[in-house]
Parts: structure tokens; C-alpha cells; sequence
């Protein structure tokens, strides 16, 4: 079921739509938002252009396999807090970079966890969808 | 200084980087990796002299400070000594595996295991923290069960590995509890304080507990009685594997615990009576069992056994000839049987079969492997002038003082070590003398890298028996001081004069081949006898598994049938019944006020998810309830963004849709409502469900009607801006203060994730003939 409205309307919105999750994402520490809703959002993004142009497309437009956004985003949740531990200071335990940085805001080592929480949602959302829709196509 | 740290760190670095080592360097990768433990045995090497007068060399970091639990290392005169048998063997055996799976795609993997093996072995070896050496100890166990079952395919292979883990793994969690006492009576997990404690814990009315406790640990994994079944079978192993961790080291670890307890919970007459009894009993059974088999490995593992029995009456005895001759058997045995487990892979290898009855006349074809084998049987046997003869006569001085029952222990003692010169002339014989047989594979000399490892280890047999006081003696002192600080030191020589102990000596050597003379016409005669197969402790063991897997499979049938909807009617009747039990519990309910005033757009949310809740229970279309129950999660969505949650209002809003989405994806292969569920049905889930929002809502009510304690609000509030820069309280929750939890709750998810992949494709692939 090829809609073209649907597949006109979701190209424009996908940028816009991944765009947004990455500000949700952002925002997250001083606002409402954060890696876990930013992370849903950009995977309903995904699925919307799932629904449009199929699970094929969907995969190579996406490029990466979803196991990949798993594995990068456990390895920045887990490397933020490593990166402590190298520091010399306990697991987890924040460093904040003093700079103000435009867009972004501070950045400290929570902001990179929040960054592996928000791709790790994205891995695991598509993983279970894209499994479930190669599967309904069969 | 922190040298021990880094030798055990660096094991298990190299073990990781073993890979991509090998598909880097293909065969030569041995050469690489044989220099870790060969510069951990020089570097242990060159610290003897800092610990020969009994000194102690410790190390520490804090790990766990408020639990008392420090990654800390102590190098001793028995850690030091151990350590070397590691690291040294483990280097031969590191060779030797390339030789002996050359080619072999998987080696990589068997290098990676025997390093990382390695490794925590070692960490075994330099704990000085008993909640780190069990960490250790359990990583053995763990490295023992995928060695031995490497070659996986094989039912037999698994069913080995898995019974040497459970019985390993019940003694490890065993002696956990028992370390666990100790720690709460002495008040330290530290070896250092708990020794200087001893008379503490030796009088506490939890003594006898932790005893047995830790023996449970030690008998295991050094395959006492009644539990020593685990280690014929873990046979199944690759021959560098049986060669190292189930003759040389792993199984020495019970042993290695017993010395390193006894100076906190030796020297009563529970450790004495438990201990030898335990030792005895398996020194005789392992050298009467060993007689009568054919296969050449579970020759030696069952004389292995044997040999751990040994050094656990010994270490029972606890008097200062026993410690010695333990820590020098200790040697003797990894050296000759190390030894002799190569030489039997290298059988193996050459001829296609290891059974004794199918080999016979090799030694022109296979000349140093013979030599290796004679030398390290004559270790095995205790003949000069190998280091074996000088750990015998120590044994037999041992046993002839032995504080008690000292006939019975020389007349058990002879008898084992005549059935020990009867195996020993067995393997040095049969596999090389006597006319050529037929083998499956035409024999001949093994290469270079697989007799190095056997014929290293027989030499300092020989040179360590012709040496022994200058080579060996201040590293030996060292580690009888560290198990018995009152001993004195003592020079050993091969010849000590004419005395009692060379006469049992001579006896038992002669009685040994005469065993071997007839032993054909023994086994012709008798199997073991039926009381030998009547304490097969294995059948408990059996019985054990198979009443748990069908208690486990009646349980299962009942709770979780495989029916999800089941599984969710289970849990929330569980829910409802414990909810209800422990609120009446408490007293009566006593509800004042309805607190606040309402809105109308309250109550207007609250009516169109009370219409959707009934519509997706009552519709037989499931579009019609998924889309129902959307309006539900909408619905409190709204409320969580009324009442200031705008976090979770988000949150739900995109579950809610993207649940709906992933209904949609699988619509189409579910069955109808009205096929599955009867009038009945929805009337008694109606019922459960309905006691289900009682209690939620007599439980809000409750809860909401004790005063809030703001305490914890004002903290998060105040410190989420001052300690970790942000002003979303939700979020820095999430990031930072709960920052561990998070992390653990995304690795769950991306394993669901997964486990829903594999789910799915499980299915498809069952959909499909």
C-alpha cells in the first residue's frame, strides 16, 4: 500500500522530525525531554517512513543495522562513565566542560550518557519493529 | 609496587586481545602470547629472595570500601611457589597447544580461554581478600567448563563441562557463605587480619559452620570424595587442557585453599578428622579405580585424584613433616603429571587412539616422547632420582608421625603408592614396549612443539631431584614458613642414609610391579569390587539434576504455560492477593476526606478512559481494542501533564504510539478474540482485574493520605542544579544521581531487544516447513 501523499509528507518530515529528537535530547537537562523521549521520537520518525516506503527502504535509508545503535549507544553510556574512572574520580561521577557551548549548552560527560541512552532507545525500537515488519511481509 | 596487580590485570588483557592477535600473527601467535606467564614466572622468580624468610608482600586497592571488599595481592612463599607452577606450565602448554591444534579453526578461542584461565588463577593464587579470591576461584570454574567443553559439538563434551560447573559451582557458593562468617566474626575479608584473628574464629559457636562450609569449597574443586566424579569426566577437555587445569593447577586450588586456611582454620580436631578422612579416603580410591581402566586419560585422572587426596590428608595432618611434604608434592605432582597428560596428547595425536590395550611397541618410532615418559613415570613412582622419590619419603616420613591413627595412614599410604608404581610402570611400558600394534594413524615422533612442554617439565624432575637444596630449597622453606610459621628450614638431599622410610620405600616399589606383573590376570579375575561401584557418588548427582529439571517442569507447566495472557493473570492475582493480605495485616483502612477539590476536565479525562477501559474490554475486534486502550495511555498522558510531569506526559504519549504501531505490525497473525476466549473467561478476568483497581486505588489513597516528606523533593531540587548543572530534576535523576541504574536498564532493554529479534525469528522459521 503505496501512499504518495504519505511518502511526499514523511520525506519532508523525517529531517525535520530527526532534527527535533536531537533538540529534545539536548534540552533535556534544564527542560522536559532527555535521551529516553528523544530517542522514541526519532525511532517514531523512522517507523513513520517504515509505514511510507517499506521495511527494505526504511533499512537502507537508515544505513546503520539497529544492533548498531545498540552497540554505539551502550558504548557511550558505559564510556561516560569509564571516562570518570580515568579521571581519577568514582564511576559515573560527572565532569562538566566550563565552556558554554552554542546549541549544545554545557557538555559534561551526563550529556554523553543521555546521548547512549537516546541511541540505544532508537536501536532497540527499530530492532523489534523492523523484526516484526520484515516478518509481516513474509 | 604493584607488580602481582599487574600480572593478573595483564592476563586478562592479553586473553581479550587474543583474537585479534591471532588472525594478525596465524601460527606464530604462540610465540607472542607465551610471553606473558614466561614473564610472570621470571618476574615471580626474581622475588624470591624478597620472601624467603617467611615475608609477606601485599598489595592493595579498595574496591567495595564500605563492604570491607579490597582488590588486594599478598606474595608469599606458597603463593610465589604456586604461582610459578601457573605461569611456567602455563607457558610449555601455550606451546604445545599450537602443536597440538595446529590448524585447528577454533585455536584462537582455546589460547584466549587457557590465558584468561591463567589469569584467574593466578588472581586464586595472590588473593589476599577472600571475597576477591572467590571472585577469582569462580572464574576458574567458569574458564574450566568452556575448556572443557571446547570441541561443543560433542554431547559428551557438554555433559562434562556442565557436571564439573555445577559441582564446582555448588562447593564455590558454599564456600562464599563460609567466607561470609568468617568475615562477619573476624571483622575483615583480609587473610592477614583473619590469620592474626584465628583463635577467634576457631572458638566462635559459628566455627564448625564455616569449616564445612569452606571445605565444601576446597573438596570440589579438588575432586575429594564423594565428590571427585566431576574429574574423569571433565576428560572430554582437549589434552592441554586436562594437561593444565585438571592435573596441574585448577584442581590444585582446593588444595591451595586448604593451605592457605589452615592458619586460620586449621589445628582442631574438626579440620584434623574432616579433613584427613576426606584425603585418605580419596588418595585410596583414586589409585584403586586408576588401576583398572584402559584409557590412557582417565588413567591419570583417576590417579590425579588420587594425588589430591593425598595432599589433603596431608594438609588434615597439618604437623610440619605434612606441610612439607605437601608443598613439595604439590611440585612433584604438576611436574610429572603435567608431564604425562602431554605425553598422552602426543599419543593421541601421533597413533589416532590413547587406549592402552591398542598401543604398544612406539619407542622407535616415537623415541623422546618414550624417554619423557619414563622419566616422569619414575617421578610418578617415587624412584630415584627424581624430585618424586625425595616428595615420597617425605610422605612416609609424614604419615610414620602422624599425630594419629599412623598404621593405618602407612598401610593405606603403601598400598596407594604401590597401585601409583603399578600405573606408572602401565604408562611407561604398555604405550612403548612390546611389539607394534596396529594404530589408526601410522605413528611417528611428535613435532618440536609438543614434546618441548613434557620433556621441560621431566628434566626439572630430574634437576630439581639431583639439585634440590640449592635450586629449590629457599622458595620450598618459604612456603612451608607461609603454611606453618614454626617450621624450621630443612635441606634436602636425594640420599639420607638407610632407615625405615627407604625400607617402605623399596617395599612399595616392589610391591608396585608385582601389581603390574599380574595385572592382567587381576583384571581378568575381578572388576572393582561391588562396594566401589555401590559409592558412586555420581548417581546422587544424577538424581539431583533430574529432580530438579522435573520439579522445575512441573512448576512451569502450571505458572507458565506459555500463554501470555496467563502469565499476566498470574502476576497481577499474585499482586492482588499479597496487596489485599498485607494491607488487612496492617489493621483496618481508615479513608478520611477525598482531598482536593476536583476539575471538570479531571473528571471529563477520567470518564473517556473509564469508556475506553470498558470498550477494549467488551469489543471482539482488536483494532477496536488497541485502539481503546490508546485512549486510555492518551488519557494519562493528559493527567501527567495536568498535574506537572511534562517528562513522563512525553514519555507516554510516544509509547502509547509506538505500542499501537507494533499492535498494527502483528494484527494480522493473531487470532480472533471470540476463538480464545469464552464468556467465562472475560467474567473471571473482569473479576481479578476489577480487585486489581480496588487495590490500586484503596493503596493511592492510602499513601496520599500520610503527609509527604518533602525531604527528598528539596534535595533533588537544590542538588540538581548545584551538583550536577541542570534544572530538569527528572532528567538528572535519570543521567546522574541514578546514572548505574539507567545504564543497567538500557542493557536490559537492548537484551529484550534481542531476545524479541530471536523470538520472531524463531517463529518464522517454525511457520515454515
Amino acid at each position: 500500500m503505496k501512499s504518495v501523499i504519505l511518502s511526499t509528507v514523511v520525506r519532508l518530515l523525517l529531517p525535520l522530525i530527526l532534527l527535533f529528537s536531537f533538540f529534545i535530547l539536548l534540552r533535556g537537562h534544564n527542560e522536559p525531554g532527555g535521551g529516553f523521549i528523544g530517542g522514541l521520537a526519532a525511532a517514531s520518525g523512522w517507523v513513520l517512513y517504515l509505514f511510507a516506503f517499506g521495511s527494505a527502504e526504511a533499512k537502507r535509508a537508515l544505513r546503520l543495522e539497529p544492533l548498531h545503535f545498540i552497540v554505539l549507544g551502550l558504548t557511550l553510556a558505559l564510556g561516560s562513565g569509564l571516562f570518570s574512572v580515568v579521571m581519577g574520580r568514582p564511576f559515573m561521577q560527572g565532569i562538566w566542560v566550563d565552556a558554554v557551548i552554542p546549541v549544545i549548552g554545557k557538555l559534561g560527560t551526563p550529556v554523553v550518557f543521555d546521548t547512549g541512552v537516546y541511541f540505544v532507545v532508537i536501536g532497540i525500537v527499530l530492532k523489534i519493529v523492523f523484526a516484526l515488519a520484515e516478518e509481516e511481509g513474509r | 609496587m604493584s607488580l602481582l596487580t599487574i600480572i593478573v590485570l595483564l592476563g586478562f588483557l592479553v586473553a581479550a586481545l587474543t583474537p585479534a592477535l591471532t588472525s594478525l600473527l596465524g601460527r606464530r601467535v604462540k610465540y607472542v602470547l607465551v610471553l606473558y606467564p614466561a614473564g610472570t614466572f621470571v618476574a615471580l622468580w626474581t622475588m624470591i629472595p624478597h620472601i624467603e624468610n617467611g615475608n609477606v608482600i601485599v598489595e592493595s586497592f579498595s574496591w567495595v570500601p564500605a563492604l570491607g571488599v579490597h582488590l588486594s595481592f599478598l606474595l608469599d612463599g606458597i603463593s610465589a611457589l604456586v604461582g610459578m607452577i601457573v605461569s611456567g606450565i602455563g607457558a610449555l602448554i601455550v606451546i604445545y597447544t599450537g602443536g597440538y591444534l595446529r590448524g585447528h579453526e577454533q585455536i584462537s578461542r582455546m589460547y584466549a580461554l587457557l590465558l584468561f584461565f591463567m589469569a584467574s588463577m593466578l588472581g586464586v593464587v595472590f588473593s589476599a581478600n577472600l571475597i576477591g579470591l572467590f571472585v577469582f576461584w569462580e572464574l576458574t570454574s567458569i574458564s574450566s567448563y568452556l575448556l572443557i567443553g571446547f570441541n561443543h559439538e560433542r554431547v559428551s563434551s557438554r555433559a562434562g563441562a556442565l557436571q564439573a560447573l555445577l559441582v564446582t559451582g555448588f562447593g564455590g557458593l558454599a564456600m562464599l557463605a563460609g567466607f561470609i562468617l568468617m568475615g562477619m566474626v573476624g571483622g575483615s575479608y583480609e587473610i592477614t587480619d583473619l590469620m592474626s584473628r584465628a583463635d577467634l574464629l576457631r572458638a566462635h559457636e559459628f566455627y564448625p559452620a564455616m569449616l564445612l562450609l569452606v571445605l565444601l569449597g576446597a573438596f570440589t574443586k579438588s575432586a575429594q570424595f564423594p565428590f571427585h566424579f566431576w574429574l574423569p569426566n571433565a576428560m572430554e577437555a582437549p589434552t592441554p587442557v586436562s594437561a593444565y587445569l585438571h592435573s596441574a593447577t585448577m584442581v590444585k586450588a582446593g588444595v591451595f585453599l586448604l593451605a592457605r586456611m589452615m592458619g586460620i582454620l586449621g589445628g582442631t580436631d574438626w579440620w584434623h578428622y574432616a579433613v584427613s578422612f576426606a584425603g585418605v579416603a580419596t588418595m585410596f580410591l583414586g589409585a584403586f579405580v586408576a588401576f583398572y581402566q584402559s584409557d590412557l586419560k582417565r588413567v591419570l585422572a583417576y590417579t590425579t585424584v588420587s594425588a589430591l587426596g593425598t595432599l589433603t590428608l596431608l594438609l588434615g595432618l597439618g604437623t610440619e613433616e605434612a606441610v612439607r611434604a605437601a608443598l613439595l608434592f604439590f611440585l612433584v605432582h604438576a611436574l610429572y603429571k603435567g608431564a604425562l597428560f602431554m605425553v598422552t596428547g602426543s599419543i593421541d595425536h601421533e597413533t589416532g587412539t590413547r587406549n592402552l590395550d591398542r598401543i604398544g611397541g612406539l619407542r622407535r618410532a616415537m623415541p623422546i616422547t618414550t624417554v619423557t615418559a619414563i622419566a616422569a613415570s619414575f617421578s610418578m613412582a617415587g624412584l630415584p632420582p627424581m624430585l618424586g622419590f625425595l616428595s615420597k619419603e617425605l610422605l612416609y616420613e609424614a604419615n610414620v608421625q602422624a599425630p594419629f591413627a599412623s598404621f593405618l595412614l602407612i598401610s593405606l599410604g603403601v598400598l596407594s603408592n604401590a597401585l601409583m608404581v603399578a600405573v606408572a610402570a602401565l604408562v611407561a611400558i604398555r604405550p612403548f614396549f612390546g611389539a607394534l600394534r596396529e594404530t589408526p594413524k601410522h605413528p611417528h615422533e611428535a613435532p618440536w612443539s609438543m614434546w618441548l612442554g613434557p620433556a621441560t617439565l621431566a628434566l626439572v624432575s630430574l634437576i630439581l631431584g639431583l639439585l634440590t637444596a640449592p635450586l629449590l630449597g629457599g622458595l620450598w622453606n618459604a612456603a612451608v614458613l607461609s603454611v606453618h610459621p614454626e617450621a624450621s628450614p630443612l635441606a634436602l638431599k636425594l640420599w639420607h642414609g638407610l632407615n625405615e622410610i627407604v625400607a617402605l620405600s623399596a617395599f612399595t616399589a616392589l610391591l608396585g610391579l608385582l601389581l603390574f606383573w599380574m595385572r592382567s590376570r587381576i583384571l581378568a579375575v575381578s572388576r572393582p569390587p561391588a562396594f566401589m561401584r555401590a559409592l558412586k557418588a555420581e548417581q546422587i548427582y544424577h538424581l539431583t539434576i533430574a529432580g530438579t529439571l522435573t520439579f522445575a517442569k512441573r512448576v512451569t507447566a502450571v505458572f507458565q504455560d506459555g500463554i501470555l495472557r496467563h502469565y499476566v493473570m498470574f502476576v497481577t492475582l499474585v499482586v492482588v492477593v499479597l496487596g489485599f493480605w498485607s494491607l488487612l495485616a496492617f489493621g483496618p483502612i481508615v479513608i478520611e476526606g477525598t482531598g482536593g477539590g476536583l476539575h471538570v476536565h479531571d473528571v471529563l479525562i477520567a470518564l473517556v478512559m473509564l469508556a475506553g477501559a470498558l470498550l477494549a474490554a467488551y469489543s471482539n475486534s482488536r483494532l477496536v481494542v488497541i485502539g481503546s486502550l490508546g485512549i486510555v495511555g492518551y488519557g494519562i498522558s493528559m493527567i501527567f501533564l495536568l498535574y506537572g510531569a511534562p517528562d513522563l506526559a512525553m514519555t507516554q504519549f510516544a509509547v502509547e504510539t509506538l505500542s499501537v504501531v507494533l499492535f498494527v505490525l502483528i494484527l494480522a497473525r493473531l487470532p480472533r478474540i471470540k476463538d480464545i476466549v469464552s464468556h467465562a473467561v472475560r467474567v473471571r478476568d473482569g473479576i481479578i482485574a476489577g480487585f486489581a483497581g480496588i487495590l490500586l486505588t484503596v493503596l493511592l489513597v492510602v499513601v496520599t493520605a500520610e503527609p509527604l516528606n518533602s525531604r527528598v523533593s528539596a534535595f533533588y531540587s537544590t542538588a540538581s542544579f548545584l551538583e550536577a548543572k541542570g534544572r530538569n530534576v527528572v532528567n538528572v535523576i535519570l543521567v546522574d544521581f541514578r546514572g548505574i541504574d539507567t545504564l543497567g536498564e538500557i542493557t536490559v532493554l537492548a537484551i529484550a531487544a534481542i531476545g524479541v529479534f530471536a523470538l520472531v525469528r524463531q517463529g518464522s522459521k517454525e511457520g515454515k516447513p
